[in-house]
């Protein structure tokens, strides 16, 4: 008889790196069913190049760096996901498939894997998409029936050597300033342009619910994040009605998506409780300053790139006040 | 208010294998191989050598400062005094003892049915020479902590927690002699002057609760005080926190904020030295796990073996892989079932499950922190050690890691945390 001789616990919970990323599939799944509704087949198409090129980069980097199978964790295939729906689904595929192996390999791979990369691997991938090819970047097609034809005109736009800004999206619409002319009820249902799966906030929220009971996340950097945008923008709106322009502000862009599935990415961003809110409230702010002020109408990429970096700092500076430091510490 | 205290967990209890059943069976083992070692501090020295013939209840080893005597569990012969494996992996010196199943009773120690009429000092020193421990495990000299926090003491704490999955040997003792756990909890406020008692119990023992319900009719000095189920609520500074509301501060003991908490069994031990004259030489064990035929709890004798123990449980399974003393969550495997039975020892555990302990990759999820009941940064420590830096240790507060496990149990990247937290608070204590 020879009993194993280990260290305690003696007992782990069942919950694994992939039961919790699984858990982030299944959260983003809504919003992507309702991205496919909208645009059709096209939206499949990209998705499934994204995770395929995702799939392929963290097979390299299983290789080539990390030497052990970090395949049944499952992050691959949320940043392939997380991807395709942060971009236009006009994108031709390989530029797909280049933002993908970017974001594993470049920004993830090089940083040493799982929980080691400073930037959140689909936005930085994003952000380096956006500066080089722009055109495919920031031009959306129009949604529901439309997409072979939108994708049309955005390919003969772009040979015809057409310039960046052309106004399809609410956000678009807002840089001028002013609401577009879409009712409250299709922007909440996602019956609008822009990337496919930042669209429908109904099914982003379903998302973040799940994502909230399962406990994956926790509501402070989706709370923060999304109450800061709130406040900023009803407080210094544009137009005549405030609640209107926060309400679009809120709904527009990506704000949602990226407050509930990218800023809460864990590798990138803070664990104390404190630390969570101040970098949700900072995403926040900075989003509404590059909104205003920006070149692009959409500012949560490079908000998020932002904070992400600060988030060493921000665990550093709020340790948790000391068990029996506190009130309650001394004979009261 | 709902009691909590911060953090914790709350994995598949398990009690249902070795709860309730059949009334407790005494085991009556041929040998016993009682260690030199059943408390903090320096063994015992023996004080009987081979061939002595020995009563039960007979004190035959004893020593100096935090040292606490310990007393033959059966009358016999001893046939051996050398050195014999410990729970804790050591070899430590034991005396063995060849049963004569006669239970001769030594008859050194006095009864004292009125233990008013005793002084405090008096009291103390009986709880000394009856060998009494802190039996939740931690077996710290209950002496010394009694002496120690003597008009210091607002709240006086009896823990029935039991927190650690599959262990019911509290809930045994409350179910079945929660009258000799009442009785210690008043001699022990005669000598430390509370302003209140409480005992303390998770509400998954509920037909102990009933039972504790119905005796403290009549004793409403005594409070109970059913908490919410969850690990580690049965750790001294969680448990005052849930009770009290007040936290201890770091470094300090219980008394700093005018606790004192001790184990149900450690009371009931105290009845029985002042009252009954009787030493410690049994105690209640439970024997569970998957991996045991017939899970059960045992009136066990100091010094009985592992391996008698689970064979009056019905022995082993094929498929146990590993057996532990004390909790899944805090307590330690062993290899050697020649390893007998302490004062402490409140379990033993076939288990047929091997954890996942594969060296994976922190993804900064932060669970650990929500589960700290230190509210530590077990992750941030976790690097520092990694470091090998000893600033960053600090500077994350490794040193207030009461080690439960919590960290551990609950990463997604199956991380060694507490491990080696154990492992790095005792190098710095070593360099002290």
């Amino acid at each position: 008889m020879n009993y194993l001789v280990t260290s305690a616990p003696h007992l782990r919970s069942k919950t694994k790196t992939g039961t919790i990323m699984r858990d982030v599939i299944i959260a983003l799944l809504p919003a992507l069913l309702a991205g496919i509704l909208r645009f059709g087949s096209r939206a499949i198409l990209i998705t499934l190049v994204s995770v395929a090129a995702a799939f392929l980069g963290e097979l390299i980097c299983d290789k080539l760096i990390y030497h052990r199978n970090t395949l049944p964790d499952l992050s691959w295939a949320v940043t392939g996901l997380l991807l395709a729906m942060s971009v236009p689904v006009s994108i031709p595929c390989w530029l797909m498939a280049v933002g993908s192996l970017s974001a594993m390999i470049v920004v993830k791979g090089f940083s040493g894997g799982i929980g080691k990369n400073i930037f959140n691997p689909a936005l930085a991938a994003r952000a380096f998409l956006v500066l080089f090819w722009p055109v495919y970047l920031t031009r959306f097609p129009a949604g529901t029936g439309a997409v072979e034809e939108g994708t049309e005109r955005v390919v003969s736009q772009i040979s015809a050597g057409a310039d960046l800004v052309t106004s399809a999206t609410p956000l678009h619409h807002m840089q001028i300033p002013a609401l577009p002319e879409i009712s409250l009820k299709d922007m909440f249902l996602g019956n609008i342009d822009g990337s496919m799966g930042e669209i429908c906030t109904l099914a982003l929220l379903i998302g973040g619910v799940y994502l909230l009971l399962r406990r994956v996340i926790s509501w402070r950097i989706p709370v923060a994040y999304l109450g800061t945008v709130a406040v900023l923008t009803f407080i210094f709106y544009k137009g005549e009605d405030p609640l209107m322009w926060m309400l679009y502000s809120l709904m527009g862009g990506g704000v949602v998506l990226a407050a509930l599935f990218m800023a809460t990415d864990y590798s990138s961003s803070p664990v104390t409780p404190v630390a969570q809110l101040i970098y949700g409230a900072g995403c926040g702010i900075l989003t509404v300053v590059f909104r205003y002020f920006g070149l692009f109408p959409e500012g949560v990429t490079y908000a998020i790139l932002l904070m992400n970096a600060l988030v060493w700092a921000l665990d550093y500076y709020t340790v948790p006040r000391r068990f029996g430091t506190g009130k309650g510490g001394s004979r009261a | 208010m709902k009691s909590l205290f911060f953090g914790g967990i709350h994995p598949a209890d398990k009690k249902e294998l070795s709860a309730g059943g059949p009334p407790l069976r005494r085991l009556e083992p041929k040998q016993v191989s009682i260690s030199m070692s059943q408390h903090i501090g320096v063994p015992c020295k023996p004080l009987v050598g081979v061939g002595d013939q020995v009563k039960k209840g007979q004190k035959i080893g004893d020593g100096e400062g935090l040292c606490v005597p310990v007393h033959a569990s059966v009358s016999g012969k001893v046939v051996a005094v050398e050195p014999r494996r410990h729970p804790s992996g050591q070899e430590i010196m034991a005396v063995v003892i060849e049963n004569d199943f006669q239970d001769t009773p030594d008859e050194t120690m006095a009864c004292h049915e009125d233990y008013r009429k005793l002084n405090l000092e008096e009291i103390l020193a009986i709880i000394r020479e009856a060998g009494i421990v802190g039996m939740g495990g931690a077996t710290f000299s209950t002496q010394v902590k009694a002496a120690s926090s003597m008009e210091k003491v607002e709240t006086l704490i009896a823990n029935g927690c039991e927190c650690e999955p599959y262990l019911t040997a509290d809930d045994t003792l409350l179910r079945n002699e929660a009258d000799r756990v009442l009785a210690g909890m008043h001699i022990i406020r005669h000598v430390l002057k509370p302003e209140r008692m409480v005992l303390a119990v998770e509400e998954n023992k509920k037909e102990a609760i009933e039972g504790l319900k119905k005796a403290l009719e009549k004793e409403k000095d005594i409070e109970l005080k059913v908490l919410p189920t969850r690990f580690p609520q049965g750790a001294e500074k969680q448990l005052i926190q849930a009770v009290t509301g007040r936290e201890v501060p770091p470094g300090q003991l219980p008394a700093a904020v005018g606790c004192a908490v001790f184990n149900v069994a450690t009371f009931a031990a105290t009845y029985d030295a002042v009252v009954q004259g009787k030493a410690v030489t049994e105690r209640i064990v439970t024997v569970s796990g998957e991996g045991v035929n017939h899970p059960g709890n045992f009136r066990t004798p100091v010094g009985t073996s592992y391996a008698d123990l689970l064979e009056a449980a019905g022995g082993v399974k094929a498929e146990t892989c590993k057996v532990i003393t004390g909790g899944p969550m805090m307590g330690y495997a062993q290899d050697d079932l020649s390893v007998s039975v302490i004062k402490g020892t409140n379990g033993v555990l076939g288990l047929i499950e091997n954890v996942d302990t594969g060296d994976y990759a922190c993804i900064r999820c932060g669970k650990c922190l929500t589960v700290c009941p230190m509210k530590l940064q077990p992750l941030h420590l976790f690097e520092q050690i990694q470091l090998e830096n000893k600033k960053g240790m600090e500077y994350y507060y490794l040193m207030d890691c009461i080690e439960c496990g919590c960290c551990s149990y609950t990463c997604p990247g199956k991380l060694p945390l507490t491990s080696s937290f154990k492992a790095a608070k005792q190098k710095l204590k070593e360099e002290r």
